[in-house]
């Protein structure tokens, strides 16, 4: 690919080190198109669907049937007078937004979209994943502490709480993947599942699908684990303060983490972009009708980018689910549930997971 | 050297939560004094909605007065006319024909059920489910829908008028009220559910903000709130004042006292309101508004025990001038069971055309006054579920 990058600027007469220095830049001008584009459609998703588990209509006047609301919504962001009271700590202030919203983006860089669409394929991808989310963390702290507010404060406290109290299980329900496969890849985590749906992590670690589960819906502060941004108590928690692009920031980055984190979910435990059955349906179907390898592949290559989506958008539905059904749990409560409940259940998980592979590798 | 630190490290922090707070109810606001997120101190701080409907009174004839006292509490209107009513007809003696009373009954019941429901949607907000609100909006929607027929308004009803109510029902009214009855239950058994097992929701409001006998004995509590304490405190049982003897129900209790028993009791207590309008709808003198109308022009006896043309199907007792009604000297107390507790009306006459003095007793301040003692060191989350489940609507705390 890039060899064909080089010609093209070539034949514009530029200079080769122009294009060295730009095809760095263009997987991340991607990525960050991508996830734009995600949470803008998955807040209206998020939006529509829980209109339709309330008995209300959601967003319908900008555009057709509200499909532009949020494009309404981002655009009014965009253009909102950036307030900052006095007393705050102007620095922090504004660099929390950025520390927020960075790792998740660069998270996004390394999820195996497709067999090919990836665009930081290293080998401790699974340990880099979880080092950057518990970053957006320190950025909510950051925000909470600098606002100068006693509600974005307690709500910056508990995130802290939370994160503290849901990275532990969490990342021993994964430490159970990584023996499954024998790698810390994600590409080679998803390729260690192929073989149908029986070959998928879920089957030896469901008890670990489910404790991440949970933990992702408390790491990405969303009920019943949305304690640092309570309304009904924290006014609106560490983003009250905020306004205009440095609230966008945070809203882009909490949606953006909903929607990694189920792309997370299905690539550790669902198969990611492998699908359900034995082979690929193009070459089930049209093996015999294309004959063509590279139509072939363009055929495979889309369809791996449909069962990741359609396993993301499952997840996401659940979640979404949850939120229109459950209350939200106090603060003690949590980290009862998280200590008490889920940490146990993540050491059970990870010795059975262990157990089954000694079964069927042998030593 | 560690007391230095310790001293010199101020441990409480003050908060201010309201009067603009997304979850006050209103515009209570209170002062807190945390300790981590455990609360040490509470001060409410009242009057910001303060409308003196009390002074106002003494300069508004009786009649200019009456649909005033709608706007005391937004939710339950027709509980504070039917007080006012009940107290200028005891000083007047002014009798109250029986259809009037059933329709009287028929509408507060009503105006119970939809102030729970709205309590229910809003005491789930408060513990963060967000969807139960729009749920029972949607149930709400339906009494309201029927009492714009009844009365023209959603909301501040004016419906009552000395000696009686202002209208008949319109027709097809009761038909459409014994439909709604027999729909409701089963939408009370879809929210409980989803509501009433729901271990989060049992987490949350179970051992919280519990309300002792005594302490809410002392401080004046009433309605559901004391009767999940375990005390038997029905003025509908009690007081009997309007024909609440002529239908069957039962009280609900609970004995524990705390947020998920306030909980039960309203629940149990919607129940129990839709048993007595359904058998008020069938009670009524004179049955429904067409049947009246055809059976009065075929009878026209003009004999006062008649069942159609006597004095127990009439809307009241004769026609009032409002310019000239005028109530002998005299003062009246008249209580009355509201959705929230005990409502009481205290009135002075002195014999001219505006009242010399009225006193509310209203159940929401009591509660008010209760709360710092509830969630003395409880943690924060839990302050508004706790002040929730108490059912407070500001207007009626400040009058």
């Amino acid at each position: 690919m890039y060899d064909l990058y080089a010609k093209i600027l070539n034949i514009l007469r530029l200079p080769e080190i122009i294009a060295q220095l730009t095809w760095a830049v263009i997987p991340f001008a991607c990525i960050a198109a991508l996830m734009v584009f995600v949470v803008i459609f998955l807040v209206l998703m998020e939006r529509k669907f829980l209109a339709w588990l309330t008995v209300r209509k959601g967003p319908n006047r900008v555009g057709p049937n509200g499909f532009l609301q949020t494009f309404a919504d981002a655009i009014k962001l965009l253009f909102k007078e950036d307030i900052m009271s006095e007393e705050t700590n102007k620095l922090l202030f504004t660099i929390a937004p950025v520390i927020a919203f960075a790792p998740v983006m660069i998270i996004y860089g390394l999820m195996p979209f497709t067999e090919h669409l990836i665009a930081i394929n290293i080998a401790v991808g699974l340990f880099l994943v979880f080092a950057l989310s518990s970053l957006t963390t320190v950025g909510i702290v950051l925000a909470g502490w600098s606002s100068n507010n006693k509600y974005s404060l307690l709500g910056g406290m508990r995130s802290a709480a939370q994160a503290i109290s849901y990275e532990i299980p969490l990342v021993i329900a994964v430490l159970s993947i990584a023996v499954l496969a024998g790698s810390l890849n994600l590409k080679e985590i998803v390729t260690a599942q192929s073989g149908g749906l029986f070959s998928w992590n879920i089957f030896p670690a469901f008890i670990g699908f489910i404790v991440l589960f949970i933990c992702s819906i408390a790491e990405v502060n969303r009920v019943p684990f949305d304690l640092p941004e309570a309304e009904s108590e924290l006014v609106s928690g560490y983003n009250t303060e905020y306004s205009g692009m440095k609230f966008a920031l945070f809203f882009l980055a909490e949606y953006a983490a909903l929607f990694i984190m189920s792309v997370l979910i299905s690539t550790l435990f669902l198969g990611g972009y492998l699908p359900p059955f034995n082979d690929y349906l193009s070459i089930i179907l049209l093996d015999n009708i294309i004959k063509n390898q590279a139509i072939m592949d363009i055929l495979i290559h889309l369809e791996q980018g449909f069962w990741l989506v359609a396993k993301t958008y499952t997840l996401l539905f659940l979640i979404i689910w949850i939120r229109g059904t459950l209350p939200r749990l106090r603060a003690d409560q949590l980290m009862g549930f998280s200590w008490k409940f889920l940490l146990p259940l993540a050491f059970i998980n990870l010795i059975l997971t262990s157990i089954i592979k000694l079964a069927i590798q042998g030593y | 050297m560690n007391k230095l630190i310790e001293n010199s490290i101020k441990k409480d922090m003050l908060i201010n939560v309201g009067p603009q707070h997304p979850s006050t109810h209103g515009v209570l606001r209170l002062i807190l004094t945390l300790e981590g997120e455990i609360i040490k101190d509470t001060k409410p701080v009242i009057g910001y909605l303060h409308r003196g409907k009390e002074k106002l009174a003494e300069s508004r004839t009786y009649f200019q007065y009456l649909p005033m006292v709608d706007r005391v509490d937004y939710l339950s209107g027709f509980f504070y006319q039917a007080a006012l009513c009940y107290a200028a007809e005891s000083i007047g003696e002014i009798k109250v024909p029986k259809r009037a009373e059933y329709i009287r009954l028929i509408t507060m019941e009503f105006n119970r059920i939809a102030s729970h429901l709205l309590w229910l949607g809003s005491f789930l907000l408060d513990l963060g489910a967000t969807s139960p609100l729009f749920y029972v909006f949607r149930e709400r929607e339906k009494i309201i829908t029927l009492f714009e027929e009844l009365t023209g308004q959603r909301m501040m009803y004016n419906f009552y008028t000395y000696g009686g109510v202002k209208k008949d029902f319109p027709e097809g009214w009761i038909a459409k009220a014994i439909d709604l009855c027999k729909e409701m239950p089963k939408l009370f058994d879809e929210y409980e559910a989803i509501i009433t097992k729901n271990p989060i929701v049992l987490e949350r409001t179970q051992k919280t903000g519990i309300l002792s006998k005594e302490l809410g004995l002392n401080y004046g509590i009433t309605g559901p709130n004391i009767r999940a304490s375990g005390v038997n405190l029905d003025l509908r049982k009690s007081n009997t004042y309007s024909v609440y003897n002529e239908t069957d129900f039962k009280t609900c209790l609970a004995q524990s006292g705390d947020s998920y028993a306030r909980y039960i009791v309203r629940v149990q207590e919607m129940r129990e309101s839709l048993k007595i309008v359904e058998q008020a709808l069938k009670q009524i003198p004179g049955g429904t508004p067409e049947k009246l109308k055809v059976k009065k022009v075929n009878c026209n006896c003009n004999r006062e025990e008649c069942e159609y043309c006597g004095f127990d199907s009439k809307l009241a007792e004769k026609k009032i001038n409002p310019m000239t009604f005028k109530l002998p000297i005299g003062e009246a107390t008249a209580m009355i069971e509201s959705a929230r507790g005990i409502i009481a009306c205290y009135l002075v006459s002195d014999g001219t055309a505006k009242p010399y003095r009225i006193k509310w007793r209203t159940p929401s301040f009591s509660a008010v006054q209760i709360l710092p003692e509830l969630i003395k060191n409880s943690p924060y989350s839990d302050l508004m579920p706790i002040f929730g489940s108490l059912d407070v609507v500001l207007p009626e705390v400040d009058r």
